[in-house]
C-alpha cells in the first residue's frame, strides 16, 4: 500500500483525506524534509506525539522515508499525501503493527517505538483504520464496549469466579452508559443493537471514531476518516472531529 | 399433564427447553426403534442409556471446542490428543503402585488428584502447543494441533513408554494394550467389592436394584444409568462455566480476535496472551471430557483417541451452531443420537425386518446381482458395512449443511458477549429519531441476523 516513489509525490495541496490526529492543524507532508525536521528538532512539552526520522523499507521499497513531525496537544494534526505516499504505513510504524526501519517515536516522553500494538495503544494511543475494520459478528455495543482499557472482567478468574463478578458487572454498567452516551454523540445510538456487519460504509466510520474515543484515548490516530463517505456526511464527520477537539 | 405443561411452559423458548425437546425427540425416536426391534424393557433402557451417555460425552467435547472455536476462533483439530493427555495422566497417577504381576504401576493418588492432574497435564500441554503456534495463522495452528494430537498418541502407544521409571518410581502408559482406568466412584456406590468380577451389592445397591428389577432393569444398567447421570451434571457445570466465561468482557475479547486481531490489539488488548489463556482453559476441559468418556472405561488404550474423535466432535458443533453453547449441548446429542447411533439402529430394523440372505463379501459381487435386477445382496452388503456408510452420511450431512446452513442449527455467535444486559439504558429519549438517515442506513439493517452467514 504504500510505495514511494518522491517525485509522484507533489500534489499535497488541499487534499483534506489525510489522518488527522485529533488536534491540531499543522499539516506534514512526511516527505517535504526541510518542514519535517524542522518540527522535529524541538519538544516542547505539551507535544503528546513525537515522530522523527522515521523510515519503513519493504525490502528494496521505501515506503515511509525519514518522516518527522510532532502533534501539539489539542489540536488537530493532519497528515496529506496522494494514494501511496505512505501515510497508512506511517500510522502502522506509529501503532506497532509494522516496526519501522529507522526512526523512532515517543509518546508524551517514553519512546514507544517497536512497541507491540496492544501495548502503545494501552499508553493512550489509539488509531482507526483506512477501511474500517468492525468486529461484523458483534454487534455495535459489543464493538464499543471492546474498547476501554482496564477492564476488571478480562480477567479470566475474575469473569469466572463467584465472589468477583459482583464488580465486573459494576464495571460493564458505568461503560454500557459510557457507551450509549459515545453513541450519541456520533448519532448512531439507533443502530446500537444492530451487528456491526449490517452498517454502512459511513457508519462504520463512525462508529470506529466512537470506538476509539471510548479508550479515553491521549491522542487519536483517525486514517483517512472521510474517504468513501458521503458530501452530508463528511460534514458531519468533520464537524465530530472539531467538536472533539474544542471538548478536548 | 398439567405439570408437564406448566414445566414447559416454564421453560418456553428457553435454551434448556430447547435442549430437553431435542434429547425427548431423540428418547422418543430410539423407544420407537426399541419396540421395532422387540427390545423389552431393559433392552430400551440400556439403548437409552448409551445414547444418553454418547450425547453427554459430545455434548461436553463440543462445549470446550466451542470455547476455542466457536468464540477465539482458535481452530485445535487436535482434541483427541488432549483428552488422551486428561485420561492418560488420569490413569497414570492413580494406578497402584504395586499393581502385582502383568500390571501397570502407577503412583496410587486418590481418583479426585488424578482427574486434577489430568485436567492440568492437558492444560499444560495446551499451553505449550499454543506459545509457539498461535502466532501462526489459523489454519497453521490446526495443522500443528492435528500433528500434535498423533504425536501424544503414538507416544502412548509406544513401548518405549510402556514402563519406565522416573526418580525411583515405577510408571507405564501399557502401550498398545492399554491401562486399566481406576474404578469408577459410581461402582462403590453400588457394590463392596467393585474389583472383583461378581460384586455383591452394598445395602444402597440391594436397594436400588431390587426397585428397578422389578421393571426389568439389570444392576448393571442401573450403574451406568448412574454414571450417565453424573455426566449429564458434568454437561451442566461446563454449560454454566462457559457461558460466564462468554458473556464477559474476557468473552468479548475472544470474540474480538475471533473477528479481527488486529482491532483487538489495536484497542490495547493483549491477545496472544488472552488466546493463551483460553488455549489451555479448552484444553482442560477436553482433558476432563477425555477423563470422564474414556477415563471410565476398564481399559484406556491408545487406539480410542484417533484423528476421527476430534472430526465428530468438530460435526457435533457444527451441527449445533459454532459460537453458542446451547448449540453445542444441542449438536451433541444430535450427532450420537441420528449421526451416530441412528445408522445402526436402522440397519438392525432392516436386517430384522426382511431376510436379505448372507451379504456378499465384496461390493462386485454386491453390484453383480443387479444385472439380474435383485437389489437384496447390495442392500445386504450396505447393511453389513452400515458402519462404514456411516463416514458417508457424516460427509453428506456435513456439505449440506455447509450449504445450506453454515452457521449450524441454532446460527452462531447469537450469545451476547457482556456481563450485564447491554440494552437497558437509564434515558430511552430517541426511539423517534431512530431514523436519522446519516449516510444512508443500510437496507439490511432490519433483516439482521437471520440472513448472517449466507455470505460467508
Amino acid at each position: 500500500m504504500s510505495d514511494t516513489d518522491s517525485t509522484t509525490r507533489t500534489d499535497t495541496s488541499n487534499v483534506i483525506e489525510g489522518e488527522d490526529g485529533p488536534d491540531n492543524v499543522d499539516e506534514i507532508d512526511p516527505d517535504d524534509e526541510s518542514e519535517v525536521e524542522r518540527a522535529a528538532r524541538e519538544t516542547p512539552p505539551g507535544r503528546p506525539l513525537r515522530v522523527s526520522n522515521l523510515r519503513k523499507e519493504f525490502g528494496g521499497l521505501t515506503a515511509v522515508d525519514d518522516a518527522s513531525f510532532d502533534v501539539e496537544a489539542g489540536s488537530l494534526t493532519g497528515l496529506i499525501g496522494p494514494n501511496g505516499a505512505g501515510k497508512s504505513t506511517t500510522f502502522d510504524c506509529i501503532t506497532g503493527v509494522h516496526r519501522p526501519t529507522s526512526g523512532s517515536v515517543h509518546l508524551h516522553d517514553e519512546e514507544i517505538t517497536g512497541l507491540k500494538p496492544h501495548e502503545i495503544a494501552d499508553r493512550g494511543l489509539v488509531r482507526t483504520f483506512q477501511i474500517a475494520r468492525e468486529l461484523e459478528e458483534m454487534t455495535v455495543l459489543e464493538n464499543m464496549l471492546l474498547a476501554p482499557r482496564a477492564q476488571r472482567g478480562e480477567s479470566l478468574w475474575r469473569s469466572v469466579l463467584p465472589g468477583a463478578r459482583g464488580a465486573v458487572r459494576d464495571q460493564e454498567r458505568e461503560l454500557r452508559e459510557r457507551a450509549w452516551e459515545t453513541l450519541d454523540f456520533f448519532e448512531i445510538d439507533h443502530l446500537a443493537e444492530e451487528y456491526a456487519g449490517n452498517l454502512s460504509g459511513g457508519q462504520r466510520k463512525l462508529l470506529e471514531m466512537a470506538r476509539a474515543l471510548l479508550t479515553d484515548p491521549e491522542v487519536v490516530l483517525l486514517d483517512e476518516p472521510l474517504a468513501g463517505v458521503n458530501p452530508t456526511l463528511e460534514t458531519k464527520l468533520l464537524d465530530r472531529i472539531h467538536d472533539l477537539r474544542e471538548q478536548g | 399433564m398439567s405439570t408437564a405443561d406448566s414445566l414447559s411452559e416454564r421453560l418456553g423458548n428457553s435454551d434448556v427447553g430447547l435442549i430437553l425437546g431435542v434429547v425427548g425427540g431423540l428418547y422418543l425416536l430410539f423407544i420407537i426403534f426399541g419396540v421395532i426391534l422387540g427390545l423389552d424393557i431393559g433392552g430400551i433402557a440400556s439403548t437409552l442409556q448409551r445414547l444418553t451417555f454418547l450425547a453427554a460425552v459430545y455434548a461436553l467435547l463440543a462445549l470446550a471446542l466451542n470455547l476455542q472455536w466457536g468464540y477465539a476462533g482458535l481452530f485445535n483439530i487436535g482434541v483427541a490428543g488432549f483428552m488422551a493427555v486428561g485420561a492418560y495422566t488420569m490413569a497414570m497417577l492413580t494406578a497402584p503402585v504395586d499393581p502385582g504381576v502383568g500390571g501397570i504401576p502407577g503412583l496410587g493418588l486418590p481418583l479426585w488428584a488424578g482427574v486434577i492432574g489430568g485436567m492440568v497435564a492437558a492444560a499444560l500441554v495446551g499451553g505449550i502447543t499454543a506459545l509457539p503456534a498461535l502466532r501462526l495463522r489459523a489454519d497453521y495452528l490446526a495443522i500443528v494441533t492435528l500433528a500434535l494430537s498423533e504425536i501424544i498418541r503414538l507416544l502412548y502407544n509406544s513401548t518405549t513408554f510402556q514402563s519406565f521409571s522416573i526418580g525411583g518410581r515405577e510408571l507405564g502408559t501399557g502401550g498398545a494394550s492399554g491401562i486399566p482406568g481406576p474404578i469408577n466412584p459410581v461402582r462403590d456406590l453400588y457394590y463392596t467389592d467393585p474389583a472383583s468380577p461378581q460384586p455383591p451389592p452394598t445395602a444402597f445397591g440391594e436397594a436400588m436394584f431390587g426397585f428397578f428389577g422389578g421393571f426389568g432393569i439389570d444392576g448393571p444398567i442401573v450403574v451406568d444409568w448412574t454414571y450417565t447421570l453424573v455426566l449429564v451434571v458434568f454437561v451442566g457445570l461446563f454449560y454454566f462455566l462457559l457461558t460466564r466465561v462468554g458473556n464477559s468482557p474476557f468473552g468479548r475479547v475472544l470474540k474480538a480476535i475471533r473477528e479481527d486481531e488486529i482491532v483487538a490489539s489495536s484497542l490495547g488488548k493483549n491477545t496472544r496472551w488472552f488466546k493463551i489463556k483460553v488455549f489451555m482453559l479448552g484444553c482442560a476441559l477436553m482433558g476432563l471430557a477425555g477423563i470422564l468418556w474414556q477415563g471410565s472405561q476398564a481399559l484406556i488404550t491408545p487406539a480410542l483417541f484417533l484423528p476421527i474423535v476430534t472430526f465428530y466432535v468438530f460435526i457435533a458443533l457444527m451441527v449445533g451452531g459454532s459460537g453458542s453453547n446451547t448449540g453445542s449441548v444441542v449438536g451433541g446429542a444430535l450427532f450420537a443420537g441420528l449421526l451416530f447411533l441412528g445408522p445402526t439402529f436402522v440397519g438392525r430394523i432392516v436386517d430384522s425386518s426382511f431376510t436379505l440372505g448372507n451379504a456378499p463379501s465384496t461390493f462386485t459381487d454386491a453390484i453383480a446381482a443387479l444385472g439380474s435386477l435383485d437389489v437384496t445382496p447390495l442392500i445386504a452388503y450396505a447393511l453389513d458395512s452400515i458402519s462404514t456408510l456411516r463416514f458417508v452420511l457424516l460427509g453428506v450431512v456435513l456439505i449440506i449443511l455447509m450449504q445450506r446452513r453454515p452457521e449450524g442449527l441454532l446460527g452462531h455467535r447469537k450469545e451476547p458477549a457482556a456481563a450485564v444486559d447491554l440494552s437497558r439504558r437509564s434515558v430511552s429519549d430517541d426511539s423517534t429519531e431512530a431514523a436519522r438517515a446519516d449516510g444512508g442506513v443500510s437496507d439490511a439493517s432490519d433483516a439482521a441476523g437471520d440472513e448472517r452467514g449466507e455470505d460467508e
